[in-house]
C-alpha cells in the first residue's frame, strides 16, 4: 500500500498535524500494523519537498513545536491520478483497494468508477490467462488457474463492495 | 449513443425499457454485439441481465425502446414473426432442463432443423457431425436422464449451434458443472462460436466465465453499461 498517498488523501478531508494523521491511518487502516511516527515525519517532510502539502500553521507548545499540515493543488491532483489507476491485479490486494474505497469516499470522488475501472482491468488479465491456459501445456494451465482463482477472489470482493457502497459511505463520513 | 444501425452491429437494443408489475427490471439499457464476438453480461442477481437476455431474443417485448437484428425491428414484430426469427437465427443454452427427455441426444440436436423442415436423414447426419465436434458422439443414441451434465450440455451447445444461428444466447451455461467441465464447455462453445461466425451473448455470474468473452457488460439498476472502454 502506497502510505504517502493514504496520507496525502487524509489530509485531502482536512488539515492535521501528524499525530492527528497517524491516528486517522491508525484507526481506519492500520488495525494489523499501526504507522511509527517516524513514518509520518518522513513521508511529510518528503510531500513538502514536492510540493504536494504545506504547513497551514504552527503551534507552540511545552514540547516540540506542532505542524498543522495542509493538502496543496498538486497534491489533491496526485491522490485524484492514484485514486484512479488501476492497480496491478496481483493476490492480496485488498488492503490497497480498501484504503482506496475508503479515501475516494471521504473526499466525495466517484468510488463506484474506481471499482469499476478496477474490474475491467482484472478481467482483462484474466482473459488473457485464459488465452494463455488455452495455448499452453498442462503446468501453464495449473499456473494460470492458480492465478485466476486468485483473481475471482478479488472481483467478488469487488463487486460485494459495489453493492455495499452507499452503507460504507454512511459509515466512513459518520 | 450511436446509432445500432450505424456501427453494423448484427444484433443491438436501444433504449430498452421493461417492468414487471411495479417492479421495473430494464431502464434505458443499450447494448451491441457484432458477428463472431462473444459478449458477456454480468451484474447482480435482480440487476435486469437476464430479462435484458430475454428482450435481446425476442422472447419478452419491451414495454418500450427497440431491439434490431441484421435490418429487422424485433420490437415491432408480431409474436409469430418473433417467433420465426428466434427458430431460424438464433440457438439457446440455458443451465439445465432444455433437452426433451423422450428424445435420443441426436435427435434432440437435430430437432431445430425438422422444424425448419429439414428432411430427417440429413437433420439427424447434421446432428452427429456437431456431437462429434462437440465430442459426445459416443452418447448419440442415449437419451437425455443417461448422460452426465457436462454431456448434457455439450449436446445442448450442439443443439444450439446445429441451425447455423447469427446469435447464440447462453443463460448461465455452466451453472449446474464442476469447474473442469465448465471450462471445457465454455471452450467448445467460444471456438465453434468464433469458427461459425456466430454471435454469443454470454450471461454469467462467474467472472471466470466471463474471461472467455471479448468484452463485458454489467448491468446494474436495468442499465447496461459496456465495460470496454472502462479504466
Amino acid at each position: 500500500m502506497s502510505i504517502s498517498h493514504t496520507l496525502l488523501g487524509l489530509l485531502e478531508s482536512g488539515p492535521r498535524h501528524g499525530y492527528d494523521l497517524k491516528r486517522a491511518f491508525d484507526e481506519r487502516f492500520g488495525h494489523d500494523r499501526p504507522l511509527h511516527y517516524g513514518q509520518v515525519y518522513s513521508t511529510m517532510s518528503r510531500l513538502l519537498k514536492n510540493g504536494l502539502i504545506e504547513v497551514d500553521g504552527v503551534e507552540a507548545g511545552g514540547g516540540p513545536e506542532r505542524k498543522r499540515y495542509a493538502i496543496t493543488d498538486a497534491g489533491v491532483t496526485d491522490v485524484a491520478e492514484w485514486l484512479a489507476r488501476p492497480e496491478k491485479p496481483e493476490p492480496y490486494l485488498q488492503s490497497v483497494l480498501y484504503t482506496k474505497v475508503v479515501l475516494a469516499l471521504l473526499t466525495e470522488r466517484d468510488a463506484a468508477e474506481l471499482l469499476d475501472t478496477q474490474r475491467a482491468e482484472h478481467l482483462r488479465l484474466m482473459r488473457d490467462l485464459t488465452r494463455r491456459k488455452k495455448d499452453g501445456d498442462l503446468a501453464d494451465q495449473l499456473i494460470c488457474d492458480h492465478a485466476l482463482f486468485h483473481l475471482e477472489a478479488d472481483l467478488r470482493w469487488l463487486e460485494l463492495t459495489a453493492a455495499r457502497l452507499d452503507k460504507l459511505a454512511k459509515e466512513v463520513r459518520r | 449513443m450511436t446509432t445500432p444501425t450505424a456501427t453494423g452491429a448484427l444484433l443491438s437494443a436501444h433504449d430498452l425499457h421493461k417492468t414487471y408489475g411495479s417492479t421495473p427490471a430494464l431502464a434505458g439499457a443499450d447494448f451491441q454485439i457484432h458477428a463472431g464476438e462473444v459478449v458477456a453480461v454480468m451484474g447482480p442477481s435482480g440487476s435486469g441481465k437476464s430479462t435484458l437476455l430475454h428482450c435481446l431474443a425476442g422472447i419478452v417485448p419491451p414495454d418500450s425502446g427497440t431491439v434490431r437484428y441484421k435490418d429487422r425491428d424485433l420490437s415491432a414484430m408480431a409474436d409469430a414473426g418473433r417467433s420465426a426469427l428466434r427458430r431460424s437465427e438464433f440457438g439457446f443454452v440455458f443451465q439445465f432442463g432444455q433437452l426433451v427427455p423422450e428424445l435420443t441426444c441426436t435427435e434432440n440436436v437435430a430437432l431445430p432443423l425438422r422444424l425448419v423442415g429439414v428432411h430427417r436423414k440429413e437433420a439427424n447426419a447434421r446432428a452427429r457431425e456437431w456431437l462429434e465436434r462437440l465430442e459426445v458422439d459416443d452418447v448419440h443414441d442415449h437419451r437425455p436422464g443417461q448422460v452426465s451434465g457436462g454431456q448434457g450440455q455439450r449436446v445442448a451447445i450442439a443443439r444450439a449451434l446445429v441451425g447455423n444461428p447469427g446469435v447464440i444466447f447462453a443463460d448461465e451455461p455452466t451453472g449446474a458443472l464442476d469447474s473442469l467441465n465448465g471450462e471445457r464447455v465454455m471452450e467448445l462453445l467460444t471456438d465453434a462460436a468464433r469458427d461459425t461466425r456466430a454471435a454469443v451473448v454470454l450471461v454469467t455470474h462467474e467472472s471466470r466465465v466471463a474471461a472467455y468473452s471479448d468484452r463485458e457488460v454489467v448491468v446494474r439498476d436495468g442499465k447496461a453499461r459496456d465495460m470496454a472502454g472502462v479504466g
